[in-house]
C-alpha cells in the first residue's frame, strides 16, 4: 500500500477547489507519488527533439525526460548546463502521449516554477545540471507538479523525500555509459534499509533516534521507512545504463524501473537499443528474452564510456551533502 | 472452490494491486490466490484479470510482445470477468484518441464497445481527488484518485454507464467486463475490488 504519512499540511502545493459534489484536491502526496507508481517497471528515456521523443514513444517508453543536450554532452561541453528550452518542451508534450518530464538545476526554484507553468508532468531536480543552490535543494511541497530526485544513499534519499520528492532514482555516474555507480548505489540503499528493518524489527526505538540524526531527518521518516523495509516512494535506477543486459541486472537489484539517459540516443542503434532496453526492463526475469533483447544491439554502436576513477566532474556529489 | 486472480505484470501499479486484491478476499470471506502474470499460460489459469494502471503503449506494446493479449482476448471472450483501470479501461476499449495528439495507433484489446478519450482532464498537474459515486453498484461515496486520467467519450449499445464526473464518464460495465478512470488500488476503500471478486465468482457459477 502507497503510504500516505508523507503529507505536509502546510504544503503550498495542495490545491482544494470547492464543486458541487464536494471538494476537489490537486498536488497531494497520493496523487505525486501515485503518478511515479504507474511509471513502474517502465523506462523513462531521456530526449532532446520531437523525432527522438517519438522514437521512444515507439519503443514502449512510459515518459520522456526533455534536456538540452544528453548528460555526456553536458561532459564534453562543459560550462553551466540548465533546463531546456520550453520551446522544444512543449513542441514534445504536443507530440507524444506519454508524461514528458523535464529537468531543473538544483535548487533553483525559478526554473522549476517556469517547467511547472509549461505544465511539464514531473520535475526532475538534477545533478546532471550546474547546481544553482549548493546548501538548499528546492522545498518540493509547495509545487503542485511532482518531482523525482537523484540519491546516492538511504540518508540522500529520505531527505529529498523530506523536501517533498515523489520518487527517487539512484544518481549513478550520468553520461559515464558506466553502470558501476549505479549499482553501487542502488546497492548502498538496499544494505542501508535493511539495517534500519532489522533495527525497527528488533523494538530498539533509541536507535532509530539515532539513524534519523545521523541522516538528518525525522524519526517520523525514518521509523516509516524502517517498517516498511524499502524507500515509502518508487525508487528507479539512473546514470550510466547503456544496454539492454544492463537495465535487467539494476531491475535484479530492486529497482522498480529505469532512466535511461546517453545509453540510448548517444548509441549508433537508437530506434533497436531504445526497444531491446524495454523488453529487457519489462522481462528482466527471464533470462531467455534479455539475451534476445541482448542480441538486438551491437556493442560496436554502443556510446564509448567512461571508466568513473578518470573523471574529472563527478557529477553524483552535486548537492550530496545537503 | 478458490478463485485465481490475475494481476497483469507486464506495467504499472501491478503490486497495489495484489494488495487490494487480497484485502478485499479476506474481508468478503472468499477464498483465493492473487497472482501477477505476463506469460500466455499464466493468464490461462485465471478465473479473472485485474489490468492496472501505468501506460497503455507500453502494456499494449509489450503485451503484443509474448501473445499475452491475444490470449486475455481469447479468455475474456469465453468470459472471464476483467476490471480495467485507467490505462487498463484503455486497453479493454475499441478506440483511443489523445486529448492533444489525437488518435492514437496503439494495440488494443477492443472487447469493450467505448471510446476512450486519453489524458482527458489534463496533463499531471491537473490529476485530481474527488469523491464519485457508483450507486448502480452499490458504492455511493468512494475517493476517486484520477492521475492523467482518460474518460469515455462514447458508449456502444448495452454499455452501462456506472459514474460520471463533470459530465464525463469514468465507469463503465459490460457483462463481466469492469473499467474505470481512477485508481481504487491508491485508496484503501477495496470496495470496487470487492465488486470485481463478486462478478469472478458469480462467472464461475
Amino acid at each position: 500500500m502507497l503510504p500516505l504519512s508523507g503529507e505536509r499540511i502546510d504544503a503550498k502545493g495542495i490545491i482544494k477547489n470547492k464543486s458541487d459534489t464536494g471538494d476537489i484536491f490537486r498536488g497531494t502526496s497520493t496523487l505525486k507519488r501515485g503518478f511515479a507508481h504507474m511509471l513502474k517497471n517502465g523506462v523513462v528515456m531521456d530526449v532532446t527533439t520531437v523525432e527522438q521523443a517519438q522514437i521512444a514513444e515507439e519503443a514502449g517508453a512510459v515518459s520522456v525526460m526533455v534536456l538540452d543536450k544528453l548528460p555526456s554532452d553536458v561532459r564534453k561541453a562543459g560550462g553551466v548546463a540548465r533546463t531546456a528550452s520550453i520551446r522544444i518542451i512543449e513542441d514534445i508534450m504536443d507530440s507524444v502521449t506519454i508524461p514528458v518530464m523535464a529537468k531543473c538545476r538544483i535548487g533553483h526554484v525559478y526554473e522549476a516554477k517556469v517547467l511547472e507553468e509549461t505544465d511539464v508532468d514531473m520535475i526532475d531536480e538534477s545533478e546532471v545540471l550546474t547546481p544553482a543552490d549548493e546548501t538548499h535543494h528546492i522545498w518540493k511541497w509547495d509545487f503542485t507538479t511532482p518531482f523525482v530526485n537523484g540519491a546516492r544513499s538511504l540518508s540522500e534519499a529520505l531527505r529529498r523525500i523530506e523536501e517533498g520528492a515523489a520518487m527517487i532514482r539512484t544518481k549513478g555516474e550520468p553520461g559515464t555509459g558506466n553502470v558501476a555507480e549505479a549499482v553501487t548505489h542502488i546497492k548502498k540503499v538496499n544494505d542501508e534499509l535493511r539495517i534500519i528493518k532489522a533495527i525497527y524489527d528488533s523494538g530498539d526505538n533509541q536507535d532509530l533516534i539515532r539513524i534519523a540524526r545521523e541522516f538528518k531527518v525525522s524519526y517520523d521518516i525514518v521509523k516509516e521507512t524502517a517498517k516498511l523495509g524499502r524507500l515509502p516512494v518508487v525508487n528507479f535506477a539512473a546514470g550510466g545504463i547503456a544496454t539492454p543486459a544492463d537495465a535487467a541486472y539494476l531491475m535484479s537489484l530492486g529497482c522498480d524501473g529505469i532512466f535511461v539517459g546517453s545509453g540510448i540516443f548517444n548509441a549508433n542503434d537508437a530506434k533497436e537499443r531504445a526497444r531491446a532496453i524495454v523488453l529487457a526492463t519489462t522481462f528482466w526475469n527471464e533470462s531467455e528474452k534479455v539475451k534476445e533483447a541482448q542480441k538486438m544491439i551491437d556493442e560496436r554502436q554502443s556510446m564509448l564510456g567512461l571508466d568513473v576513477k578518470t573523471l574529472e566532474l563527478r557529477m553524483q556529489e552535486r548537492g550530496s551533502s545537503a | 472452490m478458490s478463485l485465481t486472480v490475475g494481476v497483469l505484470a507486464i506495467q504499472g501499479d501491478v503490486h497495489e494491486n495484489i494488495t487490494s486484491t487480497e484485502t478485499a478476499l479476506k474481508e468478503l470471506g472468499i477464498e483465493g490466490t492473487v497472482v501477477g502474470v505476463k506469460t500466455t499460460k499464466e493468464i490461462s489459469k485465471l478465473d479473472g484479470l485485474i489490468i492496472p494502471g501505468g501506460e497503455s503503449t507500453t502494456i499494449g506494446q509489450l503485451s503484443l510482445v509474448n501473445s499475452s493479449l491475444k490470449m486475455i482476448k481469447e479468455k475474456t471472450e469465453h468470459g472471464m470477468p476483467v476490471f480495467g483501470i485507467c490505462a487498463g479501461m484503455i486497453m479493454l476499449s475499441k478506440t483511443a484518441n489523445d486529448r492533444v495528439v489525437g488518435k492514437t495507433d496503439q494495440p488494443l484489446l477492443d472487447l469493450l464497445d467505448i471510446k476512450l478519450e486519453r489524458n482527458s482532464f489534463g496533463r499531471q498537474k491537473e490529476s485530481f481527488e474527488a469523491n464519485i459515486s457508483m450507486s448502480a453498484i452499490d458504492i455511493p461515496k468512494f475517493n476517486g484518485v484520477f492521475i492523467r486520467a482518460p474518460s469515455v467519450s462514447d458508449v456502444g449499445s448495452g454499455v452501462e454507464v456506472l459514474a460520471t464526473f463533470n459530465e464525463k464518464i469514468i465507469a463503465v460495465k459490460k457483462g463481466n467486463l469492469l473499467g474505470v478512470s481512477f485508481h481504487p488500488e491508491l485508496t484503501k476503500d477495496v470496495s470496487l475490488h470487492k465488486y470485481f471478486i463478486k462478478l469472478i465468482k458469480n462467472s464461475k457459477n
